[in-house]
């Protein structure tokens, strides 16, 4: 799997100098749209979730024409509704030592040194319009006894930062910028086109100007064009079948954009969560995350005894090993995501697991109950609780949790510059879709406030400048890049209708997730991931000759819509385990087996791999070609992960 | 998984409607091998697998989360909007609810406003529609005071919020006998009502919340109840008080 590299390629744009005053200088410098102009500029949103409603409600009120594009039948129900615990922000408020340099600092870190500098900055500094912004919406933040806004901590912090709405933050913050993109909705300023799946990407003359949707309630393409694309299609953890994402999110957009030109930045970087209900039985279609949240007060532990049987109540107290407690002792059990999902697989990996399978660690309240006292457990953490127990028929606050890690959020996504820009110029990409703010590692309640970072504070600027050098009212769908990229799609609509074989998507997404999951997942190693790149490319020619289609193309047809999406998992897969094998050390979420401490700690390697890996299609699938775009840390130290 | 756990069959009366066009039926099938810890739409996703691999078009349905939030879930199971157990999303039912061997009717969600799409799948465009007249506060990004200028007691915060808590699903216009959207437009009205923030467009979103909500074809609400009952984040009939009292007090001073 020997790639061809070119170093040199790549440059984030942006300014020179202060790293506290960037942004601003960088505003001044942007060039501006004419605000009687703005309206002669059409700009093409995909995406309703957090970045994409913030980025279309925005340009909207800035005067430019949006047609804003989604899967579902609202745009409410954007996966980002479902995030639960919470959104961080340097507001300080609770006075316990915060700034946006320690935001800033703690991403970085947190993000195992693989992040840029410039961008994590500017989102520490957007952090804290965000939360006037929700608030002046109406969301309905959480609330200290004196009125003001409260905090809790969230893992890997040992600060106060994050705002929440009970266990609904997700939600609450989406119905906040739903709203205001329903507001521009009745202006007209945004066009909205629900039950849409972008499925090409039109580059005309080098630039991006427009979309091939299908239609998902007639089966018909449908022609879109623009002065300028945004993307907010959101993160590909579904690649692996079993994820803490809804099940309509997808790769598909940004995988076929990538196939146009636009770079593919650190696929392998998959955040594995720590806290998720463990794996049931063969039916099941998702796994559902119990919010980091509950590391606050929730204690993790397995028996000390391998193979331990006994229920959790008959363990006594000097027979359990509270690990993260034991090896962690100064974060215990809010260390990062990564080091927490990590020290419950090598428990499992041991025989100290727990329930039926072996594959699952106890989360116990019971102290916090004696601490707190039921009630006040209950306000904090009862939603879910009860959600615990629809789906497990048991109840925390009687025996407690068991938990296991899950994927379920994607640091890596389609490269983008400091404006959001894509190698594809006039092609941004926002939240989750993009790769820019959290390095191996995100840190939890950074998502959302990434998500609305991009949206509503930072694509309104940079967009303007792209557009101050563009000629508005683009409009020919009949340019013959549209009929090159329609044809594409009719074309992959029809290879899966026409395959006709025995085995269904599912059946192919299983298999394919178990891949990525066993060798992409937790720990990685260089033998297994060239291996396994291979296992894909194989399963994915039989994919094409075997799958099973069933209707046509010119219906409502979930059956299909999902076949195509397993058939980018197919590509996209492959990237994942070749990034992986490429990557030669050990960094947040990458664990390479052959690149840690005897305690099983990451290893990272500054000198060789502080770099952005961006992967350009070819052409060829199997033959990617990597840039390297060089990492500069300027202003915070490069030093090992220390949370013990 | 529990050792050798026993699966469930079950029979399925089943609403199966190509597009909005043509009429429906109901049709049998019948399903094996169901994990009773499996959810009700993961019933549905083993019952497509069947279907396709007899060559037969999977049953159309929507869902997103799969965990109760998102709202796009939704059908009537044996005449229930969401099923038998009270307060519950479609997605988050489990079939250990069902015992062995009965028989469970799908419908989709009956209402005029909510026509059909294909099979179990609705239009629920109308409840957008509805948001646009007025349910937000009209704010521009970069134009909010510091968050901490205007303090709200914890009471108002969490008053607001089982308001707020609305998932859009449609279960409250689906179990009304007038197929009423009271209860989703009380619940906006009165989040923005009991909140500072929505004070200033408090008589015209009022006003325009309702012209929108009539215009749809909901009809309208003569107290039955059955909304909050089948509402799966239990928002109370209040919210319909607060509703009926917003909008005389905006027709009062326009
Ligand atoms: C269960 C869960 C809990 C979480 N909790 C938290 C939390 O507490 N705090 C935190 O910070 N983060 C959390 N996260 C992460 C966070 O929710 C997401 O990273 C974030 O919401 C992503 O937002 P987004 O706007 O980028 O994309 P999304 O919200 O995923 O939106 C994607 C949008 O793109 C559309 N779309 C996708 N593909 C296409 C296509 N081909 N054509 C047209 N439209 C398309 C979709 O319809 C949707 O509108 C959580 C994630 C999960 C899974
Ligand atoms: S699928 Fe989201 S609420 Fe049921």
């Amino acid at each position: 799997m020997d790639v061809e590299i070119v170093d040199g390629s790549l440059s984030s744009g942006s300014p020179d100098g202060d790293i506290q005053t960037k942004w601003d200088r960088h505003r001044f410098e942007m060039k501006l749209v004419n605000p009687a102009n703005k309206r002669k500029y059409t700009v093409i949103v995909v995406g309703t979730g957090l970045a994409g409603g913030a980025a279309a409600a925005t340009l909207a009120e800035l005067g430019y024409n949006v047609l804003n594009f989604c899967i579902q039948d609202t745009p409410r129900r954007a996966h980002s509704v479902a995030a639960q615990g919470g959104i961080n922000a340097a507001k300080n408020y609770p006075n316990d030592g915060d700034s946006v340099w320690r935001l800033f600092y703690d991403t970085v870190k947190g993000g195992d040194f693989r992040a840029r500098e410039d961008n994590v900055y500017r989102l520490a500094q957007c952090s804290v319009n965000i939360i006037d912004q929700c608030v002046a919406q109406g969301v309905p933040f959480a609330r200290e006894y004196g009125g003001q806004l409260a905090n809790r901590s969230f893992g890997g912090a040992q600060v106060s930062r994050t705002f929440y709405a009970r266990g609904q933050t997700g939600q609450q913050l989406l119905l906040g910028a739903y709203g205001s993109l329903m507001r521009q909705v009745d202006a007209g300023r945004v066009k909205m086109f629900t039950r849409r799946e972008m499925l090409d990407l039109v580059v005309v003359d080098g630039h991006a100007k427009g979309i091939i949707c299908r239609n998902l309630a007639t089966g018909k393409l449908e022609r879109y064009a623009a002065d300028a694309v945004c993307l907010a299609t959101g993160g590909y953890s579904t690649a692996y079948f079993l994820s803490t994402n809804a099940v309509n999110s997808n790769a598909t957009a940004a995988w076929r954009c990538h196939k146009r030109g636009a770079y593919f930045a650190n696929p392998c970087f998959m955040q594995i969560h720590p806290t998720c209900i463990p794996l049931s039985g063969p039916s099941q279609s998702k796994l559902t995350l119990m919010s980091e949240s509950l590391r606050n007060d929730g204690r993790i532990w397995v028996p000390k005894k391998q193979g331990d049987t006994r229920p959790p109540s008959q363990i006594p107290e000097d027979e359990r090993d509270y690990f993260l407690e034991r090896r962690y002792p100064s974060f215990g059990n809010l260390v990062p995501r990564d080091v927490a999902s990590r020290a419950a697989k090598l428990a499992c990996d041991e025989g100290y697991g727990v329930g039926a399978t072996g594959l699952a660690v106890y989360l116990d309240f019971s102290e916090a109950i004696e601490r707190l006292g039921r009630d006040n457990v209950k306000q904090k953490y009862g939603n879910l609780f009860d959600m615990y127990e629809e789906i497990t028929a048991e109840s925390p606050y009687e025996t407690p949790m068991r938990i296991y890690p899950a994927p379920h959020y994607t640091m890596g996504g389609l490269w983008v510059d400091y404006n959001l820009q894509s190698t594809i110029p006039g092609l941004h990409v926002l939240g989750e879709a993009n790769f820019s703010d959290h390095g191996a590692n995100r840190l939890g309640a950074s998502a959302l406030m990434q998500g609305l970072a991009d949206g509503y504070f930072v694509i309104p600027y940079t967009l303007g400048n792209y557009l101050a050098d563009t000629k508005p009212g683009f409009d020919d769908t009949n340019d013959p890049a549209f009929d090159e990229a329609e044809t594409n799609v009719r074309g992959t609509i029809d290879r899966l209708l026409a395959a006709r074989g025995k085995k269904t998507p599912r059946e192919f997404h299983w298999e394919l997730g178990r891949l990525l999951w066993d060798q992409c997942g937790m720990s990685r190693e260089q033998e297994g991931l060239r291996q396994t790149a291979e296992k894909i490319r194989e399963l994915r020619d039989e994919f094409w000759q075997n799958v099973h289609v069933a209707g046509s193309g010119e219906e409502l047809n979930q059956h299909l819509e999902y076949a195509g999406r397993v058939a980018d998992y197919f590509e996209l897969g492959e990237l994942i385990a070749v990034d992986a094998y490429n990557r030669n050390e050990s960094c947040g979420c990458h664990l390479r087996l052959d690149h840690q401490t005897e305690e099983g700690e990451a290893v990272r390697d500054d000198e060789n791999y502080s770099h952005v890996a961006a992967w350009e299609y070819t052409g060829d699938l199997s033959k990617p070609r990597l840039h390297r775009e060089k990492l500069e840390f300027n202003n915070v130290h490069l030093a090992v992960r220390n949370y013990k | 998984m529990t050792d050798a756990k026993k699966t469930r069959s079950y029979k399925l009366r089943i609403w199966r409607q190509p597009d909005a066009a043509s009429t429906g039926r109901l049709v049998d099938y019948e399903v094996a091998d169901v994990d009773p810890d499996s959810s009700f739409l993961e019933m549905l996703d083993h019952l497509n697998e069947t279907l396709v691999k007899k060559g037969e078009e999977p049953v159309a349905f929507e869902s997103d989360c799969r965990e109760g939030i998102c709202g796009a879930c939704g059908v009537c199971i044996d005449g229930r909007p969401h099923g038998p157990v009270t307060h519950l999303t479609t997605c988050g039912l489990r079939m250990r609810e069902f015992g062995d061997g009965v028989t469970i009717t799908v419908e989709p969600f009956r209402a005029n406003a909510f026509p059909v799409v294909k099979d179990l799948i609705v239009d629920r465009s109308s409840f957008d529609r509805v948001i646009e007249r007025g349910g937000y506060v009209s704010v521009n990004a970069g134009s909010a005071p510091d968050a901490n200028a205007l303090p709200i007691s914890t009471d108002m915060a969490e008053d607001a919020m089982d308001s707020a808590a609305c998932i859009g699903c449609g279960a409250c216009v689906a179990s009304c006998p007038n197929a009423s959207a009271s209860l989703f437009v009380g619940a906006k009205i009165r989040q923005m009502k009991i909140l500072p923030q929505g004070d200033v467009e408090r008589t015209r979103r009022a006003l325009a919340m309702v012209e929108q909500m009539d215009a749809e074809g909901f009809g309208d609400c003569s107290n039955h109840g059955e909304c909050e009952a089948a509402c799966p984040k239990a928002i109370s009939i209040e919210n319909i008080a607060t509703l009926r009292r917003e909008y005389l007090r905006a027709a009062f001073r326009s």
